[in-house]
């Protein structure tokens, strides 16, 4: 094992880390005064690390010399295009926290701090060649996560929320790690291609134990139904810029982990897990759709959205192919924007006094109070709809023709007859912001980084996203070869 | 010799003191016959040559799962009355669980009986040092093979710590701290001063 090697590769994780131990110590003595500072010096760290994945992805790094560590640490492609998205996203959620915080003064100097240390675990679980550093990435960003729900001490909802993630997130961890210990007993080795090699000579009932374990920790971590439940609440009861954390970074975190796990470590054995993935990405469509309708909660309302999309992108992952991969990271790349300009349009729906609005009835008749807010939010819900001029409509293309060239015809049917019901809700909000008669609540002041953000992902949703395709298939296609390279 | 004599008393103590656990009146004598039942064990592992999990028992268990506990009774106000009361009470559901625990306990003991699992060959990677004791053999694998695991773990460790001191501490305004340069700069001629109260009038403070 060559250390100088192994520490250039892991150099995105080292500068986040040094970063974020260096603010800690702004932090501890410069106290809250300086908050905004230290935000400004952790986003400026996460573009640092930005610029130091993307030559990976750019050359389609894959093989042993990725391998840092002795494989524990993979630098490659795929995880070079997981970490530009985990490190993007955390990067707003800290652009966009201190104009939510300061209105209730709880804007405080650990929250970019945490965030970042979330960020490195998140990028350490895509980055996994071994389960014990896929474990310990998991549960640094859990951690941070249990924190930053609970963030906001004089909102009882943030401590319900904090709460609930914790006992449930330390259940799933639990499950995890029994079907990480059931695994490493049955196969003898907690590397992924060790496990791959195993696997390969034999299936045994304790392997599928183990099998179906992890999977249904991970399954936890991405809310994917039937272990979905804790979603609607976390995400409602979190301050919202953490919770547009919890639907970017640690999604995207916790679906490279599980593509990595289910095609490299258990690859090998597709067919006993390609049920429960197919099980799992059913469920979520349809649970998504039909859980979101009855919602009032904009919050909540996202959270089943993000439910459902997740069974959209599992399809990608049950046919277990190269093309289904880069589908799903094509999906996760548009998932990513579209719920970033989501969670932003939740920040600035502000009533008179500034206070936050989340209720869905409060949003009636936004087109003529605030003509922005209601058409960037029309993109986004026409494109988490998958209406085709719209962006998100080329996600789901790219996934439901994975699923029919791989075969799965039944499989791509049910996913686009669930899109329609899913449709339903969406299409709701936009009834209620453009026909329905003006409630008034929402107040016209806006802020330059919402309006900077919305602008962004809505011209990335528009039609022109379009244009990116080619651009967006090449890095996808290289991550996807990177992930089906084993060794 | 002189392994079998310590094996039978740290055995015979390690049972006793198991015993007494959960014979004592007082949850505080409980706790403290739980320690030495750890230690006695932590005695029993070293004999087996496992020192590693010795020394892990009196430290993660004496030093702070014990003492945590310790804590906690003797801050919690228990009925002991009522205790026995529902002791009683639930007898019945108490000793089902024993029976299922036995049962278990059998069924475990006879599979084991009858062959052992087929568990997968260790791959090498994490092989024990040759003639090298076993916390030998954990340093090296952890300051070396494993460095990097072991650094990501201490942050995992400091991230909890920055979790608690978020979620937990505040800046209070109705608490008066010391302040030791105030208190230094405080001169006699300042801190005293001669009144002559006049007859019938008090003093003002």
């Amino acid at each position: 094992m060559d250390w100088s090697q192994s520490l250039r590769l892991i150099a995105p994780e080292e500068t986040l880390s040094v970063a974020g131990l260096i603010l800690l110590l702004v932090a501890a003595w410069a106290g809250d005064k300086a908050a905004r500072a230290i935000s400004i010096a952790a986003v400026a760290a996460l573009v640092a690390a930005m610029a130091l994945v993307a030559p990976a992805l750019c050359n389609g790094a894959m093989g042993p010399e990725t391998a840092a560590f002795g494989g524990q640490m993979r630098a490659d492609a795929f995880a070079s295009f997981a970490k530009l998205l985990i490190y993007g996203s955390a990067a707003v959620a800290l652009v966009v926290a201190p104009s939510f915080f300061d209105r209730v003064r709880a804007m405080r100097a650990e929250y970019p701090v945490l965030v970042l240390f979330a960020a490195v675990g998140t990028g350490m679980m895509v980055s996994a060649g071994d389960f014990l550093t896929l474990y310990i990435g998991l549960e640094m960003n859990s951690l941070a996560s249990y924190v930053l729900a609970a963030f906001l001490r004089s909102d009882d909802r943030s401590a319900e929320a904090g709460l609930k993630y914790f006992v449930l997130g330390a259940l799933a961890s639990g499950i995890l790690l029994f079907g990480i210990s059931l695994t490493y007993g049955f196969t003898g080795t907690t590397s992924f291609a060790g496990v791959h090699a195993a696997l390969g000579g034999g299936l045994n009932t304790g392997m599928v134990f183990g099998i179906v374990f992890v999977l249904a920790g991970i399954a936890f971590k991405i809310a994917a139904v039937p272990f979905h439940m804790w979603t609607p609440d976390v995400y409602e009861g979190a301050p919202t810029p953490v919770t547009l954390f919890f639907a970017t970074a640690p999604k995207v975190g916790a679906m490279g982990m599980l593509m990595r796990v289910a095609i490299v470590a258990f690859g090998s054995a597709a067919g006993a897990w390609q049920q429960i993935v197919i099980f799992a990405a059913v469920a979520s469509i349809v649970i998504g759709a039909l859980g979101a309708i009855g919602q009032r909660n904009i919050k909540r309302l996202l959270a089943y959205s993000s439910i459902n999309n997740v069974g959209f992108i599992l399809i990608g992952l049950a046919i277990a192919t190269p093309q289904g991969s880069a589908a799903m990271l094509t999906y996760l790349a548009i998932y990513v924007a579209m719920t970033v300009g989501s969670f932003v349009v939740v920040l600035a729906l502000r009533d008179h006094n500034g206070a936050p609005v989340e209720d869905l009835a409060d949003m009636a008749g936004l087109s003529t109070t605030n003509r922005l807010l209601a058409w960037v939010m029309l993109v986004l819900m026409f494109s988490l709809a998958g209406v085709p001029p719209m962006f998100g409509f080329w996600g789901k293309f790219v996934v439901f023709q994975a699923a029919v060239d791989a075969g799965f015809m039944p499989l791509a049917t049910i996913g686009i007859a669930a899109s329609v019901i899913g449709a339903f809700y969406y299409l709701k909000v936009v009834k209620v912001m453009f026909f329905d008669e003006p409630a008034g609540k929402v107040g016209r002041e806006s802020e330059l980084v919402h309006s900077a953000l919305l602008i962004g992902t809505s011209l990335f949703l528009s039609p022109l996203g379009y244009l990116l395709t080619k651009w967006l298939g090449g890095l996808t296609g290289h991550a996807a070869a990177a992930l089906y390279h084993f060794a | 010799m002189i392994q079998v004599i310590a094996f039978y008393l740290f055995a015979t103590l390690c049972i006793a003191a198991g015993a007494l656990t959960i014979l004592a009146r007082n949850p505080v004598h409980s706790v403290l016959w739980l320690i030495v039942a750890f230690f006695n064990a932590a005695g029993l592992m070293v004999l087996v040559g496992a020192e590693f999990i010795a020394m892990l028992l009196v430290i993660v268990y004496v030093g702070a799962v014990a003492v945590l506990f310790l804590f906690v009774v003797m801050m919690l106000d228990i009925d002991f009355a009522e205790l026995r009361a529902g002791f009683i009470r639930n007898f019945p559901l108490g000793f089902a669980l024993a029976l299922v625990l036995l049962m278990e306990l059998v069924l475990g003991i006879g599979a084991y009986r009858a062959g052992a699992l087929k568990l997968g060959t260790p791959d090498g990677t994490a092989a024990p040092l040759a003639g090298a004791n076993n916390i030998e053999a954990i340093g090296a694998l952890l300051y070396s093979r494993y460095l990097f695991l072991f650094e990501a773990a201490g942050l995992v460790l400091l991230v909890a710590m920055i979790g608690a001191i978020v979620l937990t501490h505040r800046q209070r305004s109705d608490v008066r701290g010391q302040n030791i340069a105030k208190q230094n700069a405080r001169r006699p001629d300042e801190a005293t001063h001669n009144v002559k109260p006049e007859v019938g009038k008090g003093v003002s403070l």
